[in-house]
């Protein structure tokens, strides 16, 4: 097997108009391993896997995926690359006019022209691994939010990808289907000898998942490790995070001019 | 003073960068239109949408409007003693001028609108980047299918308003007020030309149809991605579709009728 990691990412910066969002991230995605990516919300995670599937543009620095820079790809060749991904987004983002069934579908019947007997197999095949297979013929409106990320799931690694991202897939789950799709994230990438990048809050859930954690904090990279050298770590960032303090060095505020200052203007 | 010159010249350069966004859009729209002709059930699907949506209003305004046309025009018409040219008159107000403009009017408002709220929504919601992530073009695979659905869907939607409009017309000329059955139905046979009158009517519907199909689809697409930019380019959908159909029609008409 290929030794060089599937994802390198290199000192990526990024901004949306002159706001930075992400500066100076080095990060690797080892081929076969799960990935999480973790930080507070608004910190740049789903930009992050946005430039990783090429929808942005870095700013400077770049993406490598399977040996190709992202960002350097004829749209040709960013569409062969996006075949060969699955994501997840983080609010599903299933196809409101298609029932459950076409949405897992969709991907099968855009780009094979496997006969419908072999799509209907496999989709339920999908479905049945995440536990909605009675639910094909339900329309997205009648799911729960759930039960939509559970399908949106199913429809992200249907063409079997070889890198696989999450954006929050435990967000708004169930204790158990929250364990069961975080085994399931773990299965799926093992056994398609795939590479996976969970994007998460859910810091116990991804301990008992992933190989490697980072900590991403107003857009740079703070902190880095395995799980069990994230569980034992004494980094402030990391020991906030874990055990889920509001004080600490994480910032909770979308960045402003300091509150007294503010309440003095409106006094003023 | 300068602040209100520097708002005006803001004002247009944003206008025409849009036009121009339009504009690469239209092109878009035909590069990429391959899939709606290979998968043709992807466009009937849409042509059966706008078209079906569309149908209750259409025929309802079209026998109103020919309703009308028969009542105002029997009143012209037998001043002049010539009320047996109902008929022309009735087909011919709606061929060549009521039932495109009319119809595309309406289509418009709900075909178009909903077209717009759509790709908009989808837009909102992720679904047209998820797409995207997916490996397959949003514009090959949702814009155009639409876009073409439309183009198609209006030509049949103003011959239905016409027809409607001619059975309205006789309806009160010849069942009401007793115009002769006769005359009404030969005159305007004899008078009524298929190139002059009928075709011209189409080539019209048709203009209206991508006129309309474009604006719709690009307000979609172009929309803010949150509830008040889909409903913003909703109604911006209605405006700016109907001022451009009535400014093309007095140029097509201007081209078609000159002289006749
Ligand atoms: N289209 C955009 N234009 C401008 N700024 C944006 C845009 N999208 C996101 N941002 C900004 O970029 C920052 C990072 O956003 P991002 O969605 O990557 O956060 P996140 O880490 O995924 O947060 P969460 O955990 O809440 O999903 C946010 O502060 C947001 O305000
Ligand atoms: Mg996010």
């Amino acid at each position: 097997m290929n030794q060089e990691p599937l994802v390198q990412i290199r000192d990526l910066n990024f901004s949306y108009d002159s706001r930075k969002i992400l500066s100076g991230i080095n990060l690797t995605i080892p081929r076969g391993k799960v990935v999480a990516i973790m930080g507070s919300s608004g910190c740049g995670k789903t930009t992050l896997l946005r430039l990783i599937g090429g929808q942005l543009k870095p700013s400077s620095g770049e993406v490598k995926v399977n040996g190709q820079v992202v960002h350097e790809l004829s749209p040709e060749a960013l569409y062969a690359m996006r075949r060969r991904t699955g994501m997840l987004f983080q609010f599903g983002a299933l196809f409101t006019d298609m029932s459950v069934f076409d949405n897992v579908a969709f991907q099968m019947r855009e780009h094979t022209d496997l006969p419908e007997e072999l799509i209907h197999d496999l989709v339920m095949m999908k479905l049945h691994a995440v536990g909605l297979r009675g639910a094909h013929n339900l329309m997205p409106s009648e799911l729960s939010g759930g039960m939509a990320r559970r399908v949106a799931l199913a429809r992200s690694i249907s063409l079997d990808p070889m890198l696989m991202m999450y954006d929050e897939p435990f967000a708004g789950l169930d204790p158990i289907s929250l364990s069961i799709v975080g085994v399931l994230i773990r299965k799926l990438n093992d056994a398609l000898g795939a590479s996976s990048v969970v994007v998460t809050h859910d810091v116990q859930e991804s301990l008992k998942i992933v190989d490697y954690i980072y900590f991403v904090s107003a857009g740079k990279i703070v902190a880095e490790g395995t799980a069990d050298e994230i569980r034992q770590s004494k980094t402030p960032y990391v020991h906030q995070f874990v055990w889920g303090e509001a004080d600490g060095p994480v910032p909770f505020h979308y960045p402003s001019v300091p509150y007294g200052d503010e309440l003095m203007q409106a006094v003023n | 003073m300068t602040k209100l010159l520097a708002n005006l010249g803001h004002q247009v350069t944003s206008r025409l960068w849009r036009l121009g966004f339009a504009s690469r859009f239209f092109l878009a729209i035909f590069l990429y239109s391959g899939t709606s002709f290979r998968r043709l059930q992807l466009t009937l699907r849409e042509v059966f949408f706008s078209g079906v949506m569309s149908l209750i209003i259409i025929m309802v305004s079209g026998l109103f409007v020919g309703m009308v046309l028969g009542l105002q025009g029997y009143d012209t018409l037998q001043r002049y003693g010539s009320a047996e040219a109902l008929g022309i008159l009735v087909a011919l107000s709606l061929v060549r001028e009521l039932g495109p403009v009319v119809a595309a009017l309406l289509f418009a408002s709900r075909a178009g609108s909903a077209i717009t709220a759509e790709i908009g929504l989808m837009k909102a919601t992720e679904q047209l980047s998820a797409m995207e992530m997916m490996a397959v073009n949003p514009i090959a695979r949702v814009v155009a299918p639409r876009f073409w659905g439309g183009v198609i869907s209006m030509p049949l939607l103003a011959a239905l308003f016409s027809a409607m409009g001619i059975f309205g017309g006789y309806l009160v000329g010849v069942v009401l007020i007793g115009v002769d059955e006769g005359s009404f139905w030969s005159q305007m046979q004899a008078t009524v030309d298929f190139r002059e009158d009928i075709v011209n009517g189409i080539i019209k519907s048709f203009v209206f149809g991508v006129i309309v199909s474009w604006v719709a689809v690009f307000e979609g697409y172009d929309a803010e991605p949150t509830a008040e930019g889909v409903s913003g380019a909703t109604t911006r959908t209605v405006v700016t579709s109907s001022l451009a159909i009535l400014a093309a029609d007095f140029v097509l008409t201007a081209l078609m009728f000159r002289g006749v």
